[in-house]
């Protein structure tokens, strides 16, 4: 009936309640580089994890050869063909290129039952021809680039007889020059006739090389097509077409004076010349694709990664920033990316997190005010609309989105007067998305000053004043907000044009 | 209002009681007063110096050398008192206390400083430091008779039925009971164990913090340094061979989570207690001390895993309660 080797019909998949996943259709065909397209958040991941066994979906069928199946375990998935690379490249550097091509599915020799390293380097040496790799054996992968690394991924799903490969923006982290050798190997796959699944935030790369796309958008099915019928622009449309004014509550906040200007900051590697100015009641937004260089300027500027040139002016006076605990005291604060890995104390109760950047203020002498500690614990926390059954529940038992309401009571209390937030609302639900933008158009109002990191294309445009885009770690445009639109903040952030 | 960590240790507590219930059945003796007198003796130095572990257990770290530093604390005052008797016991025990916390500031500054993991670090000055006590004692003991008897005998003199080794203990137990849950450096020490990269963004300094966890440490395990020698009136070059591994398990039997953030003194001292009443019952019941040993680590072993699995079930519980919340 067709010819297709894969097609997801109808998946869902919950996250404590949470839609990741609304009945999404998905199909491909052998020999078929599809590119699935979406915002963050729109449950591309998500997807490509049921795939590949991760997740189960709550409904929904898998159908593979005609037949259906599923997935219980990443195991399973691989024995079926399917084989996943992944954004952060999961190998053990300490392991030879041999070692991690046969991990798991090692070859013994047949008449001692001890491994073959002989046969398992001969086949490896095999594979890293037939992908044309100018790469040894016996190298430790930690000494491969990370496009090497990439490359060695892609052997391991050969030698795995994978029919379907997944590539879950495996360009984030490449230079040009290695993007061009990974699509010669995506290319060469086409050609022997594997499906490839294609992650990417780069619209120039997806039209390059995919053949067919789907779209996603907050965990539905949008559309999907033949790339050769799409304008970028038209992807561009499908991608974030929605009505931007519910989500984002603008209130006018009156911007006063300049209170943290930045001069010309440089970090080698990371960025380079970044220099902008902050308004007290500004909403700054911070647009850039994953690995622009952001998150490095904010981090260096809130002290917690040195810099290697510039200058910091705050309320118009020159400042050295060592530490985050100096940067506190000049009025900062920084809501870090990674709430799990940077931002909570899983182990501690919501009202120990809330008071730990103001530990300080909570104690007199060496001891602690758990009275005091309640009562901030209380304000704050009925602001943000903590959800919890009480103050002193641990954070690790709360919603993802609660968590981050948690992250950010902890950094209002320390009443900032310039607060950083790197996406905010990453990951969480659209009901709780919509309350965090109600609480930074309230904040600006109060007269903080507000730069608002996000990869979130709507949420940038609905919330900031001023947009500045970058790209791989300099500055390439600045937008006021009635001059910004999303056709040309992607295309800033793609670099495809210079101001 | 009732906070799950507390219940952990209320769990424990039962189960610490249905056990002592259970050796009492075959050796009523074991409930005599002056048997848990001696019970009580026997674990007040193993709790002391696990409140030290706990905290280095918490910020994440481990310190081996608590065995070696405590008998090299022990044998340096022994053998001070041996040569300068004159010496009264209270300089003898700030003698003790200040050079445990060189010991452990020593520790704290490989670290925090030189970065090097706590594991190795222990694990050198634990050969150092007991290498550092054949050096002193040149080989040699230090037995009851060349000690004074005010210092033989201080841990034993009693008030009111209470030892001063107990007392002493419980000084500790309390002191840093409010200096864990009700200070604003105890609460940064569970910060920086719970999410080191979380502490470090809102401004906690973590070499201080590693700094202090290892030299409070090394303070407890130098006084406890006195008390054993004094206590068991013998100062050698074996002493407390193989405890630091003692005060490990009093943590981790007290529910201490080994990877770090969480852990509290009462548990670490009902684990203390627990070890204490594994000893003294194999003794009672007359199990050949051939297999006591073995036994021993069975019993920790298998006080471990119903630690385990009484946490995992919680947590199930608790998962299933948020699903349904949401």
């Amino acid at each position: 009936m067709n010819n297709c080797i894969l097609e997801m019909k109808g998946i869902k998949k919950y996250f404590y309640g949470v839609k990741a996943l609304d009945g999404v259709d998905f199909k491909i065909k052998t020999g078929e580089v599809h590119a699935l397209i979406g915002e963050n958040g729109a449950g591309k991941s998500t997807l490509v994890k049921i795939l590949a066994g991760v997740y189960q979906p709550n409904a929904g069928t898998i159908i593979l050869n005609d037949k259906p199946v599923q997935f219980p375990s990443p195991q399973i998935s691989q024995q079926a063909g399917i084989s996943a690379i992944h954004q952060e490249a999961t190998m053990f550097p300490e392991l030879s290129v041999t070692e991690n091509i046969f991990i798991g599915h090692h070859i013994r020799n047949k008449s001692n039952g001890l491994l073959s390293w002989r046969e398992m380097k001969d086949k490896t040496q095999a594979l890293l021809n037939r992908l044309e790799l100018d790469i040894h054996p016996d190298t430790k992968v930690k000494n491969l680039s990370v496009a090497q690394r990439h490359m060695v991924e892609v052997a391991k799903a050969l030698s795995l007889n994978a029919k379907i490969v997944i590539m879950d923006e495996p360009t984030s982290a490449l230079t040009l020059k290695e993007v061009e050798y990974l699509y010669k190997i995506i290319r060469k796959l086409k050609s022997e006739n594997k499906a490839v699944i294609f992650i990417s935030h780069k619209f120039e790369e997806i039209f390059e090389i995919a053949d067919y796309f789907t779209v996603l958008r907050d965990g539905k099915y949008i559309g999907e097509g033949k790339m050769a019928d799409v304008t970028m622009d038209e992807i561009i449309q499908m991608v974030i077409g929605r009505n931007l004014e519910h989500m984002y509550p603008k209130i006018e906040a009156e911007q006063g004076n300049t209170i943290l200007k930045v001069k010309n900051l440089n970090k080698i590697g990371f960025f380079k010349d970044i220099s902008f100015e902050l308004h007290q009641g500004e909403i700054l937004g911070f647009f850039g694709l994953v690995g622009a260089g952001r998150t490095e300027v904010m981090q260096t500027i809130f002290g917690i990664e040195a810099l290697t040139s510039g200058e910091v002016f705050i309320n118009g006076k020159k400042v050295n920033i060592a530490n985050p605990s100096e940067a506190m005291n000049y009025g900062l604060a920084y809501i870090p990316e990674d709430r799990q890995l940077q931002g909570t104390i899983l182990k501690m109760n919501i009202k120990e997190n809330v008071t730990l950047s103001i530990i300080n203020k909570i104690s007199r002498y060496f001891f602690l005010n758990k009275e005091k500690e309640l009562k901030i614990t209380e304000q704050y926390g009925k602001q943000i609309e903590i959800k919890a059954s009480s103050w002193h529940q641990l954070v690790e038992d709360l919603s993802g989105g609660n968590q981050q309401k948690v992250v950010l009571a902890k950094w209002i209390a320390t009443k900032p007067r310039i607060l950083i937030m790197d996406e905010p609302t990453k990951g969480i639900d659209v009901a709780t998305k919509a309350t965090v933008h109600n609480i930074i158009s309230e904040l600006a109002k109060q007269g903080i000053a507000i730069i608002l990191v996000s990869s979130e294309l709507p949420e940038i445009l609905g919330m900031s004043n001023n947009i500045i885009v970058m790209h791989e770690g300099a500055i390439t445009t600045k937008f006021t907000r009635d001059k910004a639109n999303s056709e040309n903040i992607i295309k800033a952030a793609i670099g495809s044009i210079l101001s | 209002m009732l906070v799950l960590p507390q219940k952990r240790e209320f769990n424990f507590f039962i189960f610490i009681i249905l056990i002592i219930f259970i050796i009492s059945l075959r050796t009523p003796s074991f409930l005599d007063i002056n048997n848990f007198m001696d019970i009580l003796n026997d674990t007040a130095i193993l709790s002391m110096v696990a409140i030290g572990q706990l905290m280095i257990i918490v910020t994440g770290g481990i310190d081996l050398s608590v065995d070696a530093s405590l008998a090299l604390t022990g044998m340096s005052v022994a053998l001070l008192n041996q040569h300068y008797p004159e010496i009264p016991i209270f300089i003898i025990i700030l003698i003790s206390i200040t050079m445990g916390l060189l010991l452990g500031s020593i520790n704290g500054l490989l670290v925090s400083q030189a970065k090097i993991p706590p594991i190795i670090t222990t694990l050198g000055t634990m050969s150092i430091y007991r290498g550092l006590v054949f050096v002193i004692c040149k080989g040699t003991w230090v037995s009851a008779h060349e000690m004074t008897e005010a210092f033989r005998e201080f841990p034993r003199r009693s008030f009111l039925g209470i030892s001063n080794l107990i007392f002493i203990a419980i000084l500790i137990i309390v002191l840093f009971l409010i200096f864990l849950s009700l200070t604003k450096t105890g609460r940064e020490i569970y910060g920086v164990g719970g999410n080191k990269t979380a502490a470090q963004y809102v401004g906690i300094n973590l070499n201080k913090i590693n700094y202090l966890v290892f030299t409070l440490c090394g303070g407890i395990t130098g006084l406890a340094g006195f008390l054993w020698v004094a206590r068991y009136a013998a100062a050698q070059s074996e002493t407390a061979i193989g405890f630091n591994l003692q005060t490990i398990a009093a943590c981790v039997i007290g529910g201490v989570s080994i990877t770090g953030g969480s852990g509290t003194v009462i548990g670490v001292v009902l684990g203390a207690f627990f070890i204490g009443i594994v000893y003294d019952s194999l003794t009672m019941i007359n199990v050949s001390p051939f297999w006591q040993m073995a036994i021993q680590g069975f019993i920790i072993l298998f006080a471990i895993i119903i630690n385990t699995i009484m946490d995992k079930r919680n947590q199930q519980l608790l998962l299933r309660k948020r699903s349904f919340n949401e």
